[in-house]
Formats: C-alpha cells, structure tokens, sequence
C-alpha cells in the first residue's frame, strides 16, 4: 500500500487544523455538502416511503453478506461463462500484479480510468505508470486532482475542495492551457476536448465497479459524465476493479440499491449515466471491448466478516454521510489522511488501512467524529457507524498507551467513590485561582486555546443542596 | 409515564453541571418544584460515565456508571429527570450495552429500569401538563441548540421548543440540528476543528439573537467559550436557567 498517503506521514489533528485553517476549502466544501445534503432529502422524500426502502436495502445488503462466498462464486462463474477473465486478487499486490499483468502482455500504453475508489486504495496508477503507461484519469473531477497531484477529497466529487479559480490555474499550470476564463463551460469544454484523445488513442480502459449483479455476471458501472461508458467500450481491453462487498445476487435488489445510491449521495433520482457490462464484446455486436477482466479486491474485507464490524461491509459507497458530517464539512476529505474520508472513513481507515492490529495512525481516523450521528440518520443501508465508530474507540483504547489508560484509570477510581468525586469537584472550584495552570497540562491547553472558559462558582451544586441552599 | 403534582422526582444533576454549572442545577430544582413536583437528588450520584465510554475505556465507564445506577435505582418507580440530553442519552440508550460488555448483566437490567424511568428535563416538563406556570421573559431573542443525541437517540427535538413556547419564548428559526463540535473529548482531541465547528454555528445565527439556549450543559459550555474568546455579544443559558428567571418575573 502505497507510503505517500498523508495516514502515514502526519497526524489527524495536525491534518485537520491546516484543513480548518483554509477558509477557501472550508467554503467549497461547505457549499458543495449542503447542496448533495439537501438534494437527497428532497430526493428521498419524493419516493413512496423511503425509510421502507432503507430497512429493505439493509436486509438485502446483510443477506449477500450472510452469502457472501456463495454469491460471489455465482457471479465469478457468470462473468467467465459470459467470456470474462476473472482475478481473485488477496491484497493491494495482488491486484496491481494482475492489472500489471495483463497490460504488460496487451502491450499496452494509454490507459484511461473512470472514477474508482478501490483503484486508488491498491494504489493501481503508480503501479501501470512504473510499468510506463501513461494512466489518465477521466471524471473531470479525478481529472483535476491527478494533473495537481492530490488525492481525492470526496468519494463522489474528488475536487470538492477547489473552486472554479484553482481549477483554472490546475488547468494553465498542469494540462497546458493557454491563461483562460475561470468559467465553468469554458473549463468543462478544454477538459472534453483534451480527454477526447485520450478516449481514442487508449488500448486499457479501467473501471470501479458500483454493484455487481451475480446472477447475470453484469457489472454496473454508475456516473455522471458518460466517461466510465466509453472506458469500458472503447479501447480493446476493459478490466474491471471491485471491492469484494460489491456484489448483489439479484436485478430486482440492484434496482432497490439504484433507487437510493444517487438519491442518497448527490439528491438526483439516477446519475445521469447506469453502464452495465455483460461479458466482452460478442459476435456480431459493435461496442464493447475484446477482452473483460474482473478483478476482485479484497484488500482486508474479509477479515471484516462475521465480527462486530460485519455491517460496514454493507456500505454502497453513496456519499451520503460524508455530505451530513459536521466534521466533514469543515475539513474536507484530506484531514482523514486516506482513500476513504468522513465517517465512511472515519470507520473503514482502521480496517483497511492499518498495518497491522495495533496500527496507532489508522487506529487514530475514529477520533475524527462527535458521534453526532448524523452519518447513521442518512445512511441509505442503515449501517450504525456511531456503534462502529464506538467499537473501534474500544479497540483503540485496548491498546491505549500506558499513559492514556492511567489517566481513565485515575478518573475512575476517583469518581466511582462519590467521596473522592465530591472532593475532587471541591478542590477544583476552590483552587480556581491556579486555573492558568490548566495551561500546562495538553487537554487543558487544547481547550483554552480558542475557547474562554466562564467563570467558575464557588461552590458545586452538590455542596449547595447539603447546606440546604437550592 | 405521568408524574402527579406533588409525587417526587429524583434528578441526577451530572458532573457537568455539579461541578461547573451548579446555578443550572439550581435553576432545574426551581422549575420542577414549580411544576408541582417534590425533588430529591440521591445521595452517592457522581457521573454517567459517557466521557470515558466515548473515549473507549469500558472498564472505567462501567465503574464510573455503576456508582450512578447505585444512586439513582434507590428509589425504584420514581422518575428520574436530568437537565442534559446528552447525559440522558447515555443512560437510557448506552448503559444496557455498557454494562454488558463490562461484563454486568445485573447492571445492565437495573439500568434498562433506569432508563425506562429517565426523563430529559424538557420532555419531562412538557409531559407534564401542569409545567406552564411562567410569564413570559420581555426582552431576549433566544434561538435553540438542539443537543445531538438528544434529538437523534432520544427524538426530542420539539420538547425543548415547546417548553420555551409555554414560556412565552419561541424560538427563532437557525440551525440548531448541527452539531456544535463539542463531542467530549473531539474538544480536545481535534481542538482546531471543534472550535471551527463552534464558530460555523455561531456565525449562522439569525440576526438579532443574543441568547443560544438549550438543554445540554457541555454544548452551551463549548459554545459559550467560543463565543467568549471571540467577544461575541451572544450569551448561552440553560433552558432551565431561562424558565427560572421567568418564574422570578411572575413572582
């Protein structure tokens, strides 16, 4: 896995203070979440009943997973009898050797991606750029971040953190634009034309997967500029990335899941473009690529099967939690320091990402919440990430450094004696004239820095109602 | 549940409003004896152990936790009213499942009984129809900080509105549903980005607020100090706080 993630070079509150620290993103960011936010409530509330359809889409989701092995064997065995490859792929290195692979023998040279989240966890580009393939990214979006060498800062939106003003200067700096309007259509336009050749002169087209249909082997690919439909059909060679999770048994809960995924992540009814792909191009049809490759990731999912973390397996990556997150809105996505940001995030960094199980960096991403709850209220499946969230503070604390579990100890042992507790609520208010000193302890001075604390009574309310005074 | 006029409540005060607060929990007793109820305050509460739970340390929260149920399962059948959402949250969602995993299936029934009991102050007083025995307040232009888990774990969020209603005191639109970035220890965790959270809330109020009431002690408290770090003219008072001074006016 790749080393260049910031997860493994900073920390979530140094990432999160310089991401706060940019009113410019905190703006973009804010304006675009609102919009997505508000859009799927308005989109949710022009179905029948919509909380049916959520109890319904989690009951589905927990199913497959109930049958997860059976159901992915099933779609396998479809995809090959349709003449697809396919690549059951263990780990990030497993899956880059596969896609490496097979460029390397179709020789190929230009390589054209549509959006895809997994892609960038294995870290695919740099794997096929080492092997001298130049890789371009084709969602305009992915586009802008790939040319200004970021990561993407929302699963949906991956420039989310730029305005129109820094896209144009990504566009004069990186993709050789002559200085130009910083106008929306005029951006678009120059993105279309200079991707256009790309689209014709590639021979590997790489795609995520949004859901997979076991029971057709059909791969269903979801956008909204079209890009992802002429990645698969044009060059000669489609391979197809998947996580593992991403598999349903049937087109009747593919149209359940497609009814809420766009609602849920940007408020609109369908995205403007449902691909689906069934096997490579056939006999006596026109479009469609030579060869189809499925690849599998599983990349640490399993490991997430049958534990108290199973229901994250359920998530269909809408975006919609990272659209209510209060968090989120005011960091953007970089501060979560990985692929996946905001809640998503928040829950799947110590899952996925963590090197190892006492991996403090990954381990760290489930502090980046208030447990407002507001990811678990939208969440189109129902998942509880408040409970995941809680759940991964619980493993985190059990390898706690000794400092940090003897300040919880210490606390406990105090206040479970409502003696100590009393006394300890005492000798605070009554040396409140040492205050400043609460600078030199870290939580003291991480809460007066930016905060004025009111002015401390001279007695607690305890102390009160003994004397008789309440 | 009703509460007769007269039958007593016990009120877990939390240690927020014990040790930093004290004038909310006075307000609070003020309040509900003027609704017609009696108050108790079991000896031997401390706190509900949520900041220790939400930081991860079950062992610690369940010790914490386990001297509160103590208190507060003294009387068995009374109400237990509690002027912090948040607080409430944790004992009637939270505790069962805290309790089990620490290894307490005793404790985690008596908490269920707690909890079926447990009141925030708000849906108590406006459970309680014989709660409305305020003036009106001249004077303030308050907006509501909607606590998280109590609007989303407890579903209260028209209590706390129609309580300031009665009072002659509603509440101007804003939005109060956002977290106001306190979240225990994210305040001191991501420092940067729950001050900023604070900052969002308090730039979006509407014009001519000068009071953010609620019924959750710690996010007035992370509000408030914002707000004072920043000069900000906007004061922060405890719905409770709030009706008491109405009570004084109509004295």
């Amino acid at each position: 896995m790749s080393d260049e993630w910031p997860l493994w070079s900073s920390t979530l509150r140094a990432r999160t203070a310089a991401a706060v620290g940019d009113p410019v993103l905190r703006r973009n960011v804010a304006n675009a979440v609102d919009r997505f936010a508000g859009g799927r409530v308005t989109a949710l509330a022009g179905l029948h009943d919509a909380d049916e359809l959520r109890a319904a889409a989690r009951a589905v989701r927990a199913d497959v997973i109930d049958h997860w092995a059976e159901i992915l064997g099933e779609l396998a065995d479809n995809v090959m009898a349709g003449g697809g490859h396919v690549c059951w792929a263990g780990d990030a290195a497993e899956a880059t050797a596969y896609v490496v692979d097979v460029a390397g023998r179709i020789g190929a040279r230009n390589v054209v991606k549509s959006k895809s989240m997994v892609t960038e966890e294995i870290d695919l580009n740099h794997a096929l750029e080492e092997r001298g393939c130049r890789v371009t990214e084709t969602d305009l979006g992915e586009w802008i971040i790939q040319l200004a060498a970021e990561h993407p800062s929302h699963i949906l939106v991956p420039a989310v953190h730029r305005d129109r003003h820094q896209i144009a200067e990504v566009f004069d700096r990186r993709a050789g634009r002559p200085d130009g309007p910083a106008d929306p259509e005029v951006l678009t336009a120059f993105a279309r034309g200079a991707l256009r050749g790309r689209f014709l002169e590639a021979d590997l087209g790489i795609t995520g997967v949004n859901f997979a249909v076991a029971e057709t082997g059909s791969l269903v690919l979801v956008t909204n500029e079209g890009n992802g439909r002429l990645v698969s059909a044009v060059p000669r060679v489609h391979i197809a990335v998947m996580g593992a999770e991403r598999v349903l048994r049937t087109w009747d809960q593919l149209d359940l899941m497609l009814n809420l995924l766009a609602r849920s992540g940007t408020g609109q009814p369908l995205s403007a473009y449902t691909s689906i792909t069934t096997g490579p191009r056939r006999e006596g049809e026109v479009d469609g690529p030579d060869e189809l490759h499925l690849v599998i990731v599983d990349n640490g999912r399993s490991r997430m099967a049958g534990t108290d973390m199973a229901e994250m397996l359920n998530c269909i990556r809408c975006g919609a939690c990272l659209n209510v997150c209060p968090v989120y809105r005011q960091t953007g996505g970089h501060a979560y320091g990985w692929v996946y940001p905001g809640p998503m995030g928040a829950v799947l960094i110590p899952l996925l990402a963590a090197r190892g199980p006492d991996d403090a960096r990954a381990a760290e991403a489930s502090s980046a919440s208030t447990l407002c709850g507001a990811c678990m209220e939208a969440c189109p499946v129902e998942i509880p990430l408040q409970d995941l969230l809680l759940g991964l503070r619980r493993r985190k604390a059990a390898n706690a450094s000794a400092r940090d579990r003897l300040v919880w100890q210490a606390w406990a042992a105090a206040w479970r004696r409502p003696g100590p507790y009393r006394e300890s609520n005492r000798l605070a208010l009554r040396s409140r004239r040492l205050l400043p000193l609460v600078r030199h302890l870290p939580a003291g001075r991480r809460w007066i820095e930016g905060r004025t604390l009111p002015t401390l009574p001279t007695r607690t309310f305890t102390e009160r109602w003994e004397a008789g005074d309440v | 549940m009703s509460t007769q006029p007269g039958e007593p409540v016990d009120l877990f005060v939390t240690c927020v409003v014990d040790a930093l607060m004290p004038e909310v929990g006075v307000a609070t007793v003020k309040v509900l004896r003027a609704s017609g109820c009696a108050v108790d305050v079991p000896r031997g509460q401390t706190c509900c152990g949520q900041p220790a739970w939400n930081a991860g340390f079950v062992d610690e929260a369940a010790a914490v936790a386990s001297t509160t149920l103590d208190a507060l399962d003294a009387n068995p059948g009374r109400t237990v009213v509690v002027p912090a959402g948040s607080c409430a949250t944790m004992i009637r969602v939270y505790w069962p499942t805290l309790f089990e995993l620490a290894g307490h299936p005793d404790r985690a029934a008596r908490a269920r009984s707690v909890g079926a009991r447990t009141r925030e102050l708000t849906e108590h007083l406006a459970a309680t129809s014989s709660a409305a025995p305020v003036a009106s307040v001249a004077g303030a232009a308050v907006a509501c900080h909607h606590g998280c888990h109590m609007t989303r774990e407890l579903h209260l969020e028209d209590a706390p509105l129609e309580v300031l209603r009665r009072a002659g005191l509603p509440a101007a639109a804003w939005d109060g549903e956002r977290c106001c970035g306190f979240g225990g220890t994210f305040s001191v965790t991501l420092p940067e980005a729950s001050v900023t959270m604070a900052d969002q809330k308090l730039d979006s109020l509407p014009a001519g607020v000068d009071t953010i009431v609620g019924a959750d002690p710690s996010c007035l408290l992370q509000l408030g100090s914002r707000a004072a770090a920043r000069g900000l003219a906007v004061r922060t008072r405890h719905i409770a706080e709030v009706l008491a001074d109405a009570l004084e006016a109509a004295e």
